[in-house]
């Protein structure tokens, strides 16, 4: 079995005609219901349930608080490679892109490390592109060897591996994956991945569920929205969190819902993902998973993300930097612009005034 | 006239005077942690390792419970009996101390126990010298085993965690009370003062609270009152509850004549 199974379920399924049929009393009585399932999920996405987001938002902070409390746990991701295969249109670390790639050695990772740790972090997420010859799996089990000595929680957000290379990584110490689908949509998705392995929608699809059986104990995917239709990303993603979650019970599944960011490079979002949507989406996703996880990164302003913390955000990045090696080095070009550059005593200070008890650790190296 | 005075519990050599227990995983401010300990009298408190951090004093959640106070560290997080174990040793290690709630769920949805790697768990570290406390589904067969593999007490839930659906297993858990010979300890799923009544009404020995204290309008406030409803419970079973009948006790329908001889 795959997602990707579910998937073509939805092949030709008709989302206009289904949004047309959509009454205020269908979204009343899926605010009723205590467990959803993908049709009321997708009531809950749709045009009309725009009416109802204050009757959402109550429902989905009370729901947040009973399963979760108050609070929010904090990470914070680490750029260890930027050398990449892909030809994204939306990236700007595509192979085409024409700017001085760099990988850390271990001892470049060990300073960042330990700048990130004077913070008081303890959950890390490693990224890299992709590029099997630059930052091979033994490279990153190298720097997760180093990173091991200053946190207890490391999760990567790499390029999608094969069941055996995640369990060798889950052997080394990594204790959760996030992987982008980006979109959802396979059309879409061969049009804005036009060369290098991530072609393969399918393998990349997958990866979450080859991760999971390896032994990994989070599970974090996500849309990049802005590439196509945001209720049907919203949705597919849902679904996908749901599948893994069914698949595997005892993993902590979670999801973002990242917009896309300016980067190097002059792709435009083929639509408009609005605050408001973006609301929309995190409040369904409450109300069809309450016990999903939700992420939010620093793509987004403060401001917004201060209110997304009463409305369902269980995990925030903070203190965030998308070049590699951009915190020592204080330059390079980064992966996207950042929208929240607030320090991690920042993000601390701002959830407390919000009487949130801001997480730094939540998991323990075994 | 009875009274709680000379009532205590006791685990594993310790004499408790407060039958409850603290939960603190879900406080919007560690700093309401002792506040919370205070107004409610509890003398235990569970605190998941995964989120003790010896090394930011300011940040680590334990360094918020009351020095007199048993820390209880919970294996939260782990997914069989081995991880269960590796983090009580670790807490041990960590300087904890020797008591453990076991927390085996591979259930994200629900937060439902695995019985059976919980039983195993309690017999390793049982026989390592930890005053094991297993967090389980109430089951008769299950709470033998715990008692045979060692446990200081049984620890069923109520209804699903952070659920606040209150003492839904109610005739299990009366079976437990009734055969098992340890302390039962309601945990989970309680989200009113009057359902932790009912539960002490009913003999269990203690009550584990967090969700429904911690996510209170005042936190503090709901300490206290669970700290009463505790103790009004456990001195209504100690008083010996009246026998509750459906029908009026003035006539006697089918044997009234024989008064008449």
């Amino acid at each position: 079995m795959s997602f990707y199974e579910v998937l073509k379920e939805y092949k030709d399924f008709d989302f206009e005609e289904f949004f047309a049929r959509i009454k205020p009393a269908d979204v009343k009585r899926v605010l009723a219901k205590d467990r959803l399932d993908g049709r009321d999920y997708l009531v809950l996405l749709s045009p009309p349930a725009e009416a109802f987001l204050e009757e959402m938002a109550q429902k989905a902070h009370r729901l947040t608080v009973q399963h979760f409390g108050r609070t929010v746990l904090l990470y914070t991701p680490l750029y260890i490679s930027d050398y990449c295969v892909n030809s994204c249109l939306y990236c700007g670390f595509k192979a085409e892109n024409p700017i001085k790639r760099k990988k850390l050695s271990p001892e470049e990772v060990e300073a960042e490390a330990r700048l990130i740790a004077s913070t008081g972090l303890k959950h890390v997420l490693v990224l890299t592109g992709e590029s099997r010859r630059h930052s091979p799996v033994s490279y990153i089990k190298e720097c997760v060897e180093v990173l091991k000595k200053y946190f207890t929680s490391i999760g990567i957000e790499i390029y999608p591996l094969w069941e055996e290379e995640y369990a060798e990584l889950v052997w080394a110490g990594v204790d959760g994956i996030t992987i982008y689908q980006e979109v959802y949509d396979e059309e879409v998705y061969a049009q804005l991945h036009p060369a290098g392995p991530k072609r393969d929608f399918v393998f990349r699809l997958d990866a979450p569920e080859r991760a999971c059986r390896a032994g990994m104990r989070t599970a974090n995917v996500g849309a990049l929205l802005g590439l196509n239709d945001w209720r049907r990303e919203a949705f597919f993603t849902g679904l996908h969190a749901c599948y893994l979650q069914d698949a595997f019970p005892a993993v902590e599944v979670s999801i973002s819902p990242p917009r896309l960011r300016p980067h190097l490079g002059s792709f435009e979002p083929r639509v408009r993902v609005t605050d408001k949507n973006l609301v929309q989406y995190i409040l369904a996703f409450r109300l069809f998973m309450p016990r999903g996880g939700i992420t939010i990164s620093t793509r987004e302003r403060p401001e917004l993300r201060d209110r997304l913390v009463l409305l369902g955000a269980t995990r925030m990045s903070a203190g965030s930097c998308t070049a590699v090696g951009g915190r020592v080095q204080k330059e390079g070009a980064g992966q996207f612009d950042i929208s929240d550059d607030r320090s991690v005593a920042e993000v601390a200070a701002m959830l407390y005034s919000r009487g949130y008890q801001p997480v730094y650790k939540d998991w323990q190296y075994l | 006239m009875k009274d709680l005075s000379c009532d205590f519990l006791e685990i594993g050599g310790q004499k408790l005077k407060s039958r409850l227990f603290l939960g603190t995983g879900k406080f919007s401010s560690n700093r309401l942690i002792p506040e919370a300990v205070k107004a409610s009298g509890a003398q235990v408190v569970t605190v998941a390792l995964r989120r003790v951090d010896p090394g930011f004093e300011e940040e680590n959640i334990a360094s918020y419970v009351p020095k007199e106070c048993i820390l209880m560290p919970n294996t939260s997080g782990a997914r069989n009996a081995a991880e269960a174990v590796r983090i009580a040793r670790l807490a041990r290690e960590a300087g904890c101390g020797n008591w453990v709630k076991i927390e085996v769920i591979t259930d994200n949805r629900y937060l439902l126990p695995d019985n059976y790697e919980t039983i195993k768990a309690t017999e390793i570290l049982a026989s390592e010298g930890f005053v094991v406390l297993p967090y389980v589904s109430p089951d008769l067969t299950v709470a033998r085993k715990l008692v045979e593999a060692g446990a200081a007490a049984v620890m069923p839930l109520g209804a699903p965690i952070g659920s606040n659906r209150g003492l839904r297993t109610k005739e299990l858990v009366r079976i437990l009370v009734e055969e098992i010979p340890l302390p039962v300890i309601v945990d989970a799923g309680l989200g009113r003062p009057s359902e932790a009544a009912e539960a002490m009404e009913m003999g269990v020995a203690a009550v584990l609270v967090n969700t429904a204290i911690a996510t209170a309008g005042d936190p503090v406030a709901m300490a206290r009152a669970f700290g009463l409803a505790v103790e009004a419970g456990r001195l209504a079973y100690l008083a010996g509850p009246g026998e509750v009948v459906e029908y009026a006790r003035a006539s006697s329908p089918l044997t009234g004549f024989l008064r008449e001889e």
